[in-house]
């Protein structure tokens, strides 16, 4: 077991009750700097209760849980978070790099001075640049209501980075993307993760668009929580034990991973509101 | 823009003339006065109701207003202060509604709702107990440049200064809980109190606009500057600085036309506030039209 200290996320028997009913439970958790992990789960089950305790939002019932050597919500200025959400409205009328802006400096009171000081021409290097990195520069001058929904996808994503973050929590970014959308955010999101060396933890309803970028994989379920490499926690024996109801883990010819037998409403979209 | 005078007005078709006679007389001073201070806050505050989507509230805010007044006329304490008292208590019941999300947006409409019918049978009640009253009920309604005082200007110039001074504080991380409520509040923004603190901004502002434009008229001053300059631009700052140029001119270009007409005030604002929102979406509708063959492929 590696040193906790060290860890960007660590937890040990974490769990979370929330209005008396236990979330998750038993959740031993690490991950290292610079990984890539997934949060892998049925509807309901507590994937963004997981990114809420990270961020301090949501206490431990039971256990503890270390955040970037601190505990949760000590160190967030050192984390970008994108919540689970709803695509922008079409008749929005700000552009895409006002909106990654935002993520530098809006919550800042008070109105920047006119004319071009230092500390102006340095937000717009860092959001140009950040924009640059999701290649995102063809359009980020639009209004973002008249973009893709994986164009929008990509500028939240720069404005959870635009602070260089050291620990990204990215809740459900492929949700209601069509499936090339899906592969090339999930690209777009390792390269991010190796090339500026940014941890990440991704929650996803589906393991198959991210599953070759992954270092590791929590499943949650009604049992308690599995943490471990894909290989290792995507398997019918491990799936049948965490749910306690017969799990089967099919490979496709295309290492495509389909998990049946899963208690889980059938409807894709299904959660997409969802706000435990 | 084309003043159609009437026959008895001295419109000289001199600017330099008709500027002097148009400040002539101090009532018309004071319109000028009172009609700048409204058309900026109106511009300002607007151009966020409108990115808020927000409309539906400030049309009962402005609604609410009109009982006030009557109410306040009635009790013969003074039109501004049944604005200012019902618009502000009108803001609060709005927020105290729930809110949030699109589960609850028809709920919370269909209570905005409730409140603006309620104020306007109040306002119905007290036109007919104040029985010598009806014929301000005209000006409460479309609006009135008559007789605005000194002491009238400097509490509209009060208010609206303090509105806007509230603007420039919270301008940004409002700009952001309006944008994206979720992530701003993720970020430390105070979403709730921000949308409380925007409400009252909004009624304060409804109950300035309604004392130039009238309650129904509100929108000509807080709507149609912002959607006209939001067609134009999708720069925040660009279509701000638009919105209360828009809302500047439309007002000046409304007193002068009533003044040398015997039209009604609401009227001209109204209409040529209505006049650029039809030639800025023209515009917006004619740039987009050729797009997506020569916007570069994503």
């Amino acid at each position: 077991m590696r040193e906790a200290a060290r860890d960007a996320i660590h937890a040990r028997g974490a769990a979370v009750a929330l209005g008396g009913r236990t979330v998750w439970q038993g959740l031993d958790l690490a991950v290292g700097q610079g990984e890539f992990v997934a949060v892998l789960g049925p509807n309901g089950v507590g994937k963004s209760t997981l990114v809420k305790a990270i961020l301090g939002l949501v206490p431990l019932s039971a256990g503890a849980l270390s955040v970037l050597g601190g505990r949760p919500g000590e160190h967030n200025a050192g984390i970008g978070y994108l919540p689970q959400r709803r695509a922008f409205d079409a008749g929005l009328r700000v552009r895409g790099v006002d909106v990654v802006r935002l993520g530098l400096d809006g919550d800042r009171w008070g109105v920047p001075l006119p004319g071009r000081t230092r500390r102006r021409r340095d937000a717009d290097a860092r959001v140009a640049d950040v924009v640059n990195l999701v290649d995102a520069t063809a359009y980020a001058k639009r209004p973002i209501g008249e973009i893709s929904g994986g164009e929008q996808q990509r500028l939240l994503i720069a404005q959870a980075l635009v602070r260089r973050p050291r620990l990204l929590l990215l809740d459900e970014p492929l949700d209601s993307l069509d499936l090339p959308n899906q592969a090339a955010v999930a690209a777009l999101v390792s390269r991010i993760c190796h090339d500026e060396g940014v941890t990440v933890v991704m929650v996803a309803h589906d393991v198959n668009p991210i599953l070759p970028y992954v270092d590791d994989v929590v499943y949650l379920g009604p049992g308690g929580a599995v943490a471990g490499a894909p290989k290792q926690v995507i398997t019918s024996a491990t799936l049948t034990r965490l749910f306690g109801t017969p799990i089967e883990v099919l490979q496709a010819s295309d290492g495509r991973l389909v998990v049946v037998g899963q208690p889980e409403p059938p409807a894709y979209h299904a959660d997409r509101h969802e706000h435990p | 823009m084309v003043v159609v005078a009437d026959a008895g007005a001295r419109l000289t078709w001199n600017l330099v003339t008709d500027t002097r006679q148009l400040f002539a007389f101090h009532f018309m001073v004071n319109a000028f006065r009172a009609g700048t201070v409204v058309a900026v806050a109106a511009g300002a505050i607007g151009w966020f109701m409108v990115l808020r989507r927000q409309a539906f509230a400030g049309h009962t805010l402005a609604l609410v207003g009109f009982p006030g007044a009557a109410g306040a006329t009635w009790l013969g304490i003074g039109a501004a202060w049944g604005f200012f008292g019902f618009c502000s208590i009108a803001a609060l019941s709005i927020a105290a509604l729930p809110h949030r999300d699109a589960r609850g947006y028809s709920e919370q409409s269909a209570g905005i709702g409730v409140i603006q019918a309620f104020a306007l049978a109040c306002g119905f009640l007290f036109v007919s107990l104040y029985r010598g009253f009806l014929n301000g009920v005209n000006a409460l309604l479309f609006g009135s440049f008559l007789g605005i005082t000194d002491g009238q200007v400097l509490v509209l110039l009060v208010v609206g200064a303090v509105a806007l001074a509230v603007l420039v504080v919270a301008g940004r991380p409002l700009l952001f809980a309006s944008v994206d409520p979720g992530i701003a509040e993720a970020r430390g923004v105070p979403v709730r109190v921000l949308s409380l603190v925007f409400l009252l901004l909004l009624g304060l502002t409804v109950a300035e606009v309604s004392q130039i434009t009238g309650t129904l008229l509100v929108f000509a001053l807080l709507v149609m500057p912002a959607a006209a300059a939001q067609a134009l631009t999708a720069r925040p700052a660009s279509s701000l600085a638009l919105t209360v140029a828009i809302s500047l001119v439309v007002t000046w270009a409304g007193l002068g036309a009533a003044y040398y007409s015997p039209y009604p005030i609401g009227f001209f604002v109204t209409s040529f506030a209505f006049a650029v929102y039809a030639a800025a979406t023209a515009t917006a509708a004619v740039r987009r039209a050729p797009g997506p063959n020569i916007a570069p492929a994503p």
